[in-house]
Formats: structure tokens, C-alpha cells, sequence
């Protein structure tokens, strides 16, 4: 616990000075995507479930959240709160029909249903189509906080994201976590030990898909906009892509992935069609070579450091 | 002496302070699709376009030091949206050009407006661009959807193709289009027969080309975009059915596509584009010039947009001896647009930039003499009658 206590002190101190190192509205699509990729390491690292549809909580909650700024007028702070239970409603009934089934069914399950939320958001008239709901204000946070300047909103995207890890984080090391462990690694054995396994699945899978919520509302208020982006299958992707490369099952691994995903997005935009390529590229190598993610392999380096004598 | 020589040092030295003042730097940013659908129609080429329009316009004698960036939006609003914030907050762009597809250039130009820059489109269809949603800094350039519709139903039932059958792409962009294209056909005495909803993305259409071709309509209006467009049309080919006397018009398809195609499977669709390589002299000349640079292709008219744009831009920026968004805005609106490409022109009040249109019609393999030689005019649509009415856009900008 004690070393976790640094790497917060840490985080946090990174978090605070970041924007004046960083472009902050950069900084910000990592914390969203971070907090995105956390959400669904919680329930693929820690609960072994792999979704193949993220990007609907994601992206239902990112649409809500936008039609309540910009058509009803709400303040930011209820918007993201209903954009968040949105996701973790839609979460709540996917998740039902989806745990009943294990493995490579399962992620075919959460993709075709995440597919029948993409259609509806194509379909629907207040989702705006594929222009998206745009031009969405920032308004005021509990009506006196104004978010128009970027270096306000980014220390609230900062608060949202790091409390939305250390709920991961409680929960992870919480009597539950340890259990979500155990029906990862071994399910028959949790279920011959008299746990209702289906019922801690349902509730992890509520769970990453509120956090998945929260990321998706967050980015509207960053971004002023909701898009088919948000719903498309392509973002269900990229959150596997950014878990895998930082590290599946780490605490750090997602958002290590997150800046690094993020950042060659942004950075290498003048390349063109090369993004794409050495996205690829990098992935390959990632599971090529160290299958534990970025923060794995560090993690593991770091023990075998610390158990080799001097 | 003494005293002359050093005033004369202090004359050269302010001299040179002022001739230092005029130097200006421009940033201009080319964001477009450098990696998906359209990355042939703008992509790179864009940048090749804007990068003439610098040396024709002779920037640097002029004292106008112009840099030009460019970037891929992957077709992604919130990626096109970032973008153009970084280069508004971080990068010192001063004005961004091209930008396809409708939901990008929406969102930029709402970056755009917020950051108090200028913002040229090129590429992207939405007419929404210089209607609802227009706004003091935006310029649209080159066409969009309503002029689409305009050129291809309205001058269409002119030429004769007074009976419509749609095959519609089915989410808001194809609904809108097929809307739009009715009433101009209606307008102009023309009757649509009927339309069928396709899935979208589709890729079976002869269901739907078989309720065209039994509907004995004259023409048949491709209400879809890219690849469904391409699948319609490689579809219509198979069933033979603009040998079999029916035309197909193709209301978002670009030269580029049909360069793709090739001429045996795209003959006889007609279409309406702002730009033909082949038109006149100096279009002839100038794409010419392209084509050496961009590996022999001729450009399409989101290329010539972004040309005409940038030399405009250009004009405005060495008439003020500004780069005051505002400043520049309301000189680009007083001078009248004058290129070798789009001929004159000029920008409305609510940023539509206003020029010629064309009628088009593939050429059968046998009528073309060579390589993109691809296009027979049908009709011009002048300048006052291609694009929707001042009044008729419900942009706020116009009282």
C-alpha cells in the first residue's frame, strides 16, 4: 500500500504541473481517454472479461450528456452525472444478457449490441446523424466555476479523472476486488466456494461501463461535441489498443497507454495515413514482446531488480 | 559629418525597421483526410494547390512570408476539432483551408468562431455551412450539397430527364439530399416517380436497381455518398441500365471517383461538379502544372477550391496589410474573387462564394482520347442561379 501512496503523490503532482509543460487541451483527451482505458481494464484486467463494445456506454453517455447541455440548457455538473447513469442503465441490461455467456461469445454479444447503439445513434434524430451534436457550451460548474478557459476546465477533468481512479483503485483492493480476482483466474472453483459469481460479473460490468460513462461525458464537455466517433466500433478498438500497450491488469497501465495512444494521434497527425501503420506497428511489438503492457514490463524489471543480490 | 553620418545610419536603420514591419508572416493550415474516402480528392493535393497558390500569388516579393502545415482528421469531428485548436492555440495558424466532410468542417468552423480566426472550406458538402449554422468567419468555397442538388435535378429536367426515381442512402444525409433534389426537380416541372431507403453502409443494391429500372423513370438520383455511391453505380453498370435508355445522376461524386471507376462502368452518369480540368485554357494550363506535381493526376474541384481560396486569402491579407481575422474577413468580402480557375466571383455576406456550376456527363469509353478525359458539359448553371438564394438559407448573418 505504502508504495502506492508515492505513485499517487506522484500522479497527482504530474497532474497539477501538466498543463503548464503540455498543450492542455491535449492533456485532457489523455485524461478522458485514460479514465476511459481504466474503466475497461477494470473489467478485462481485473474481472477477465474481454467487451468488444465500450465504445456505446462511451458513447451513449457522451450524446445524453451533450443533449442536455445544449438543447435543455443544464449545467455541466448534472449533465455528467445523467450522461454517467445513462451508460451505467444501458451497462445494467447489456451486462444481463452478455455475462451468460463466456469468452469469445461474450465479446460477440457486447459488439452486436454495442453495433445496435451505433445504428441508433445513426437513426435517431436528436443524436444530429453524422454531424454529431456540436457547438455544445461548457456553462458553469455548480454555477459560479467558469469552464470557458481551458486551464480551469483541465484541473476539473484532472479531479474527474483522478477520482475516478482511486474509485478503481478502492475497488480493486476492496474484499470484492480480491474475489473479481479469483472468478478471473479460476470460475468453478469460485462458484464451488459458494460465490454468485454472475452477480460480482454484472456488478464490475456496471461498474467500467458508469466509469466508461463518465470518461464519454467528460470529453463532450471538453470537445463541445458528440459524434459517431464516440459510438463507432473503432473506439471499442482503440481502448483495447491503449489497455494492451500500457498493460492489462496494472493500475498505471491504462494511462500510461492512454498518453502514449493519445499522443501519437496528435503528434504524428502530419503523417497521414502512417498513424495508422505504426499504431499497428506498436501493437505488434507489444505483444510480441512483452505481453504485460508497458507498466508490465516495467513492473516486472523493478521486482527482479529488487530480488537479484548485490 | 559626424553628426550627418549618424543620422543617415539612424534613417537606413529605421528604414530597415519599417521595411522589417511590412516582412509578414502567414500560417496557414491545410487539414483534411489524408488517410480515408476522400484522401484522393483532398488529401495531399490540397496541400500541392495551396502551395501554388503561394508562388502564383509571388508572397514573398510581396513582403508575405507564408508557411503552410497540414494535417489528417481522419474524418473525425473531435479529431479535426482538435486539431484546429492546437494550431489556433499553440501553432500560430492564422486561417485553415479544404477540410471535407460535413461534421469536421461544422465542427472546425465552430473552433474556429470561438478562436476569432478564418476558416476556408474546400471540401465538404454541408450547406448548412453558410445557412443555420454560419458564421463571421467562415468561407465556403468551392460547392455543396444544395448546389449538388441544384445542378443535377434542376438543369437535368431542363435537359429533358423530367421523371425521378431515387435510391437513398437511409440516415439524415441521404434523407436531406433526396429532400433537397425533389424539390428542385419539382421547381423546375420535373415529377419524382418514387425512392427506396437503403441501408447505410450497403453493399446489395440490385434490389433497389431493379425498383428504379421497373419504375421507368428517366433518371435515376443517387441520394448516397462514397463507397454506396461507387456500389450503385459498379451495380447499375452490371444491369446495363443506362444502356437501356435511363440516366443515373450521381448527387455527391467527384472526378476522382470516377477516375476510380474508369470509364466503362461509369459512363453516362451525369453529375455536377464547380471544376473541370479540361474547361478552358487556364484551367487546362493550371491543372497541367498540378498534375506534374501531384504524379500525373489531375486535380479535382476541392483542389481548385483550395487554389482559388488560398490566392483570395492571399489578396485580402496584402489589400489590408492585416491579419486580423475580422479585417481580412470584411476585404475578402469586398473584393470580388477573380481566378484563372473559377473565373469572377464573389463572397456573400453569409461566406457562400459564389461561381459558375456545371453539368456533366461521363464519356462513353469510345468518345474519351485519352487519360482523364472523362467529361462532356451538358449545361453551365451561371453564378447567380447554382447556389441557394441569400434569403433562403436562414443564416443569421443576413438581415
Amino acid at each position: 500500500m505504502k508504495g502506492y501512496t508515492r505513485t499517487f503523490v506522484i500522479l497527482a503532482l504530474l497532474l497539477a504541473i501538466g498543463p503548464y509543460i503540455l498543450y492542455p487541451i491535449f492533456l485532457m483527451k489523455v485524461l478522458c481517454f485514460a479514465l476511459f482505458a481504466c474503466a475497461f481494464n477494470l473489467l478485462l484486467g481485473y474481472g477477465g472479461l474481454l467487451s468488444f463494445g465500450h465504445a456505446a456506454y462511451f458513447g451513449m453517455a457522451s450524446y445524453v450528456c451533450a443533449h442536455a447541455a445544449k438543447i435543455w440548457g443544464w449545467p455541466p455538473e448534472l449533465c455528467l452525472l445523467l450522461g454517467t447513469s445513462a451508460a451505467g442503465l444501458l451497462g445494467l441490461v447489456f451486462g444481463a444478457l452478455a455475462i451468460r455467456r463466456q469468452g469469445i461469445y461474450f465479446a460477440m454479444i457486447t459488439l452486436a449490441l454495442a453495433q445496435m447503439i451505433y445504428f441508433f445513434a445513426l437513426q435517431a434524430t436528436f443524436t444530429g446523424g453524422e454531424d454529431g451534436i456540436q457547438s455544445v457550451p461548457r456553462g458553469n460548474l455548480f454555477g459560479v466555476i467558469n469552464l470557458a478557459s481551458d486551464l480551469t476546465l483541465y484541473y476539473v477533468v484532472a479531479a474527474i479523472f483522478l477520482a475516478g481512479f482511486l474509485a478503481i483503485f478502492r475497488m480493486i483492493h476492496s474484499p470484492f476486488g480480491q474475489v473479481l480476482k479469483a472468478i478471473r483466474d479460476n470460475e468453478p472453483r469460485m462458484v464451488s466456494l459458494g460465490y454468485r459469481t454472475s452477480q460480482y460479473k454484472l456488478l464490475v460490468f456496471v461498474l467500467s461501463a458508469v466509469l466508461a460513462g463518465l470518461a464519454g461525458a467528460t470529453k463532450v464537455v471538453v470537445f463541445q461535441l458528440a459524434s459517431l466517433t464516440d459510438v463507432h466500433w473503432m473506439m471499442s478498438g482503440e481502448v483495447i489498443l491503449i489497455v494492451l500497450v500500457g498493460g492489462m491488469g496494472t493500475i498505471l497501465g491504462p494511462v500510461v497507454g492512454a498518453f502514449i495512444i493519445v499522443a501519437m494521434e496528435n503528434y504524428l497527425a502530419p503523417l497521414g495515413a502512417w498513424v495508422t501503420v505504426i499504431q499497428g506497428l506498436v501493437f505488434v511489438v507489444c505483444v510480441m514482446l512483452f505481453r504485460q503492457g508497458i507498466v508490465g514490463l516495467f513492473e516486472r524489471s523493478l521486482a527482479r531488480l529488487k530480488k537479484s543480490p548485490r | 559629418m559626424k553628426l550627418s553620418a549618424l543620422l543617415l545610419v539612424g534613417l537606413f536603420a529605421g528604414a530597415y525597421t519599417v521595411a522589417a514591419q511590412a516582412e509578414m508572416d502567414v500560417k496557414i493550415g491545410v487539414l483534411n483526410d489524408r488517410s480515408g474516402v476522400y484522401a484522393d480528392l483532398s488529401g495531399e493535393g490540397s496541400v500541392i494547390a495551396a502551395r501554388m497558390a503561394v508562388e502564383d500569388f509571388k508572397a514573398a516579393d510581396k513582403g508575405i512570408k507564408v508557411d503552410i502545415v497540414s494535417a489528417d482528421h481522419q474524418n473525425k469531428p473531435d479529431v479535426g476539432s482538435s486539431i484546429a485548436r492546437q494550431w489556433y492555440d499553440q501553432d500560430g495558424v492564422d486561417a485553415i483551408f479544404d477540410v471535407p466532410t460535413s461534421s469536421v468542417a461544422l465542427a472546425v468552423s465552430q473552433v474556429t468562431r470561438e478562436k476569432n480566426k478564418i476558416f476556408i472550406d474546400s471540401g465538404a458538402g454541408a450547406a448548412d455551412l453558410t445557412g443555420k449554422q454560419c458564421s463571421p468567419n467562415t468561407v465556403h468555397w468551392t460547392y455543396d450539397t444544395w448546389a449538388l442538388a441544384n445542378g443535377t435535378g434542376g438543369a437535368m429536367v431542363k435537359q429533358g430527364g423530367d421523371t425521378w426515381f431515387f435510391i437513398t442512402a437511409d440516415y439524415a444525409f441521404g434523407h436531406a439530399l433526396e429532400r433537397d433534389t425533389t424539390a428542385l426537380v419539382e421547381k423546375s416541372g420535373g415529377k419524382v416517380l418514387g425512392s427506396v431507403k437503403h441501408p447505410f453502409p450497403g453493399s446489395d443494391f440490385s434490389s433497389y436497381l431493379l425498383q428504379a429500372q421497373a419504375s421507368g423513370a428517366k433518371v435515376i438520383g443517387l441520394a448516397n455518398a462514397g463507397g454506396d455511391t461507387i456500389n450503385t453505380i459498379k451495380q447499375a453498370s452490371e444491369f446495363g441500365i443506362t444502356q437501356g435508355g435511363q440516366k443515373l445522376a450521381g448527387l455527391l461524386i467527384f472526378i476522382t471517383d470516377i477516375h476510380a471507376l474508369g470509364l466503362q462502368v461509369a459512363q453516362g452518369l451525369v453529375l455536377t461538379e464547380a471544376f473541370y480540368w479540361d474547361l478552358n485554357d487556364s484551367t487546362r494550363a493550371w491543372s497541367k502544372r498540378f498534375a506534374e506535381k501531384n504524379g500525373g493526376k489531375m486535380p479535382s474541384m476541392v483542389h481548385a477550391g483550395v487554389y482559388a481560396s488560398v490566392l483570395h486569402y492571399l489578396k485580402a491579407i496584402e489589400a489590408t496589410k492585416s491579419k486580423e481575422a475580422p479585417v481580412v474577413m470584411a476585404k475578402m468580402k469586398e473584393i470580388p474573387t477573380d481566378d484563372p480557375l473559377f473565373g469572377k466571383g464573389q463572397v456573400r455576406v453569409d461566406g457562400r462564394v459564389i461561381h459558375d456550376m456545371y453539368l456533366f456527363e461521363v464519356k462513353k469509353p469510345s468518345e474519351s482520347k485519352g487519360d482523364w478525359d472523362y467529361y462532356k458539359l451538358l449545361a453551365t448553371i451561371p453564378a447567380e442561379e447554382a447556389f441557394r438564394p441569400l434569403n433562403e438559407g436562414g443564416c443569421p448573418l443576413v438581415k
